[in-house]
């Protein structure tokens, strides 16, 4: 009897492995676009472009590191080329998936280092069309996700916040069915129309790891979109835990910044 | 040749070799800096009749260059002044780094910021410009380098910062020519002021340890050395004829906590400052011991909008010596002289538009000082700001009192490169 029984859960399990569920589509997604391998580099050049087409280059070195599994803590380590005046600046962040933010910031000309509020993670980052959550990722306990059809090789995800105090009554993703990146995503106003669409734009594979490396948010409602390009793209890299501190957020070392 | 030149000269030979040597050993090398006016028009004339507290040109350029373990940094300005109608060369900063895996050093001036009052300085015992602050110069003229060697360690249980300063740096205060200020003996105008010998016993030493606990960015802070705001020793207490400005020996003893609170981020500073030259508040010229604490508190209430409040405390010890020895006619300060800060912030088109404010207003004296501004990005390289001083309150003597007739509007225009 317990023999059958085993075969039995046996068949059993696997199956409930696979089962396809939004949420297990959203999660894989995250772990495929926010925390693949143990550390990732990133030389990030982020173009502004108003609705009047004047433009607005953003450029940073962005390390980051996981700290345990899928959906835990991460450190983000960043290092500003342009515009001028913020150059040399430096930015960390300690991600908690269930908790706000620790950011910290160091100002070269003052030689001063200030932790930062936030609370807020719909705010823009650093004034372009992508948001903090759009750069480090949304807790996936945060909305409710159903998956509402399938096509080009897509899982179509509806995505709506559970807390009604959001810009966006709820987001449609296109998640690769292959590599599990979102090749595109909708978000709706509260009118449900549609006012903001991510794209990505180039998909490369680095190390074994499926990247996007061009990608594009539009701002329908006010007319300007923000390109993103990733280069000097590496994973893995071992990034000391040491370099996530005061000391190098004053003087980040030329190794990992370049 | 007159200073700025042999200033300019100098620094060009030094970075000449530094190129030179540097470019052999094909380390990384970076120039920029920036051309900057900046204007600030005054309400009322100045005491001297003036129209401008500040109107200047400035160029600044930045040179940086490392090859590991070293790296060198020089920040020089070169500017012209409008009011007194003078060149000015000025070293900002100019170090050498050497960076270890657990240490590193600092060597030569440098400015060092230490603390968590936002325009509040407790444990940062560093050298600061007032009349750069009061004026509508950028921020960062607040602060001064110091010509020191900093060194740091950072073994796994917390790290440290050993600051040793060997020639004493007073504060910048604004000068009467260009400010209203109070002077409590205006009819004695034979002055000197006299700095601390640069000698081995006058050596300025600072102090800081910090680390993480449960959450929260923990320091402790100690320095030994001088008062940086002069006191006056008149030669005569009667019938005086003649004022030694001066710097009283200090020592301060530090702690500071910062994380998040309550939604947003709550700081908590203090430190004892000993008045080591009058210990028990008998001398009515020399500042009696005092202990300063802060509380603030910052929240983002909604995206690109941000508040901070502060309220901060300097609480005097030996009170009642204080009164029993203040001279017949001098102000009398409160025991307890608090002030409670607020600052706005609002980023508006891509966080290139800036709007602030930041006001502060003093409990136990009544006067003020607030600073709106209107800061703009016109491009990536190009910024210009706007603003107001405003100054005011009961009292002609009290720190913003005194200032009541100095408001100023002040313009910034920045192009960086």
């Amino acid at each position: 009897m317990l023999r059958y029984l085993i075969v039995l859960l046996a068949m059993l399990l696997p199956l409930k492995v696979f089962a396809i569920t939004a949420p297990g589509v959203i999660k894989k997604s995250q772990a495929v676009l926010l925390y693949s391998g143990k550390d990732f580099k990133a030389r990030v050049s982020m173009k502004i472009i108003i609705k009047s087409g004047q433009e607005r280059i953003r450029e940073l070195t962005m390390l980051r590191k996981n700290y345990g599994d899928v959906s835990g803590d991460q450190k983000y380590f960043m290092y500003f080329f342009q515009p001028a005046d913020v150059r040399n600046m430096t930015f960390m962040v300690y991600k908690y998936p269930t908790k706000d933010d620790d950011r910290w910031m160091f100002i070269p000309a003052i030689n001063m280092t200030r932790r930062i509020a936030a609370q807020d993670n719909r705010s823009s980052f650093v004034g372009s069309d992508f948001t903090y959550e759009d750069i480090s990722g949304r807790d996936i306990e945060n909305d409710d996700h159903s998956i509402i059809k399938e096509e080009n090789n897509c899982y179509v995800i509806k995505s709506a916040p559970k807390t009604g105090d959001m810009e966006y009554s709820y987001k449609l993703s296109w998640i690769d069915k292959t590599n599990f990146l979102p090749i595109k995503e909708e978000y709706y106003d509260k009118k449900n129309e549609l006012y903001k669409v991510f794209t990505a734009e180039e998909i490369k594979d680095i190390k074994g790891f499926p990247t996007i490396v061009k990608r594009t948010m539009t701002n329908l409602h006010t007319g300007s979109r923000t390109e993103v390009a990733f280069t000097k793209v590496d994973y893995n890299i071992g990034i000391e835990d040491s370099l996530f501190s005061e000391r190098f957020l004053k003087q980040p070392p030329k190794k990992w910044i370049e | 040749m007159d200073r700025i030149n042999i200033v300019a000269f100098f620094i060009f030979i030094l970075a000449s070799i530094f190129c030179f040597l540097l470019h052999s050993y094909a380390a990384d090398i970076s120039i920029h800096g920036f051309s900057q006016g900046n204007y600030s028009f005054s309400i009322s004339e100045n005491p001297s009749g003036k129209d401008f507290k500040w109107a200047e040109e400035r160029v600044q350029l930045k040179f940086d260059a490392s090859r590991d373990p070293f790296r060198i940094f020089i920040k020089t300005d070169g500017s012209f002044e409008h009011i007194e109608d003078k060149e000015d060369a000025e070293l900002r900063e100019g170090y050498v780094d050497y960076t270890a895996s657990k240490w590193d050093l600092r060597l030569g001036r440098q400015i060092i910021t230490w603390g968590l009052g936002d325009l509040l300085f407790i444990n940062d015992v560093f050298p600061k410009d007032y009349e750069a602050f009061f004026s509508g110069r950028p921020m960062e003229y607040l602060k001064i380098g110091v010509d020191s060697a900093k060194l740091g360690m950072y073994p796994n249980f917390a790290s440290f910062e050993l600051v040793v300063i060997p020639n004493f740096k007073p504060n910048n205060y604004p000068s009467s020519e260009r400010f209203w200020m109070y002077d409590p003996m205006p009819g004695i105008t034979n002055r000197e002021t006299k700095e601390p010998d640069t000698k081995l016993n006058n050596t300025e030493i600072a102090v800081r340890a910090y680390r993480d606990i449960k959450g929260f960015d923990a320091s402790i802070y100690f320095y030994h050395g001088f008062m940086r705001q002069p006191s006056m020793l008149p030669d005569n207490m009667m019938t005086p004829s003649k004022l030694t400005l001066f710097y009283p020996e200090l020592s301060v003893y530090g702690t500071s906590f910062q994380g998040r609170a309550f939604e947003g981020i709550l700081s908590l500073e203090a430190g004892y400052y000993d008045s080591r030259q009058d210990n028990a508040g008998k001398d009515p010229m020399i500042p009696n011991s005092q202990t300063k604490f802060l509380i603030g508190y910052q929240k983002q209430l909604w995206e690109d909008l941000t508040i901070g409040l502060q309220y901060y405390g300097e609480y005097m010890h030996d009170y009642s010596e204080y009164e029993k020895n203040l001279p017949q006619g001098f102000p009398k300060e409160n025991k307890l002289h608090d002030f409670s800060t607020i600052r706005i912030t609002r980023l508006l088109k891509n966080q290139t538009l800036k709007l602030s404010i930041i006001s502060f207003y003093s409990i136990s004296d009544k006067d003020y000082m607030i600073n709106p501004e209107i800061k703009y990005n016109f491009t990536d390289q190009v910024w210009g700001a706007i603003g107001e001083n405003i100054f005011g309150g009961d009292k002609n003597w009290s720190q913003f009192g005194q200032l009541d007739k100095n408001d100023n509007v002040y313009l910034q225009l920045r192009y960086e490169f």
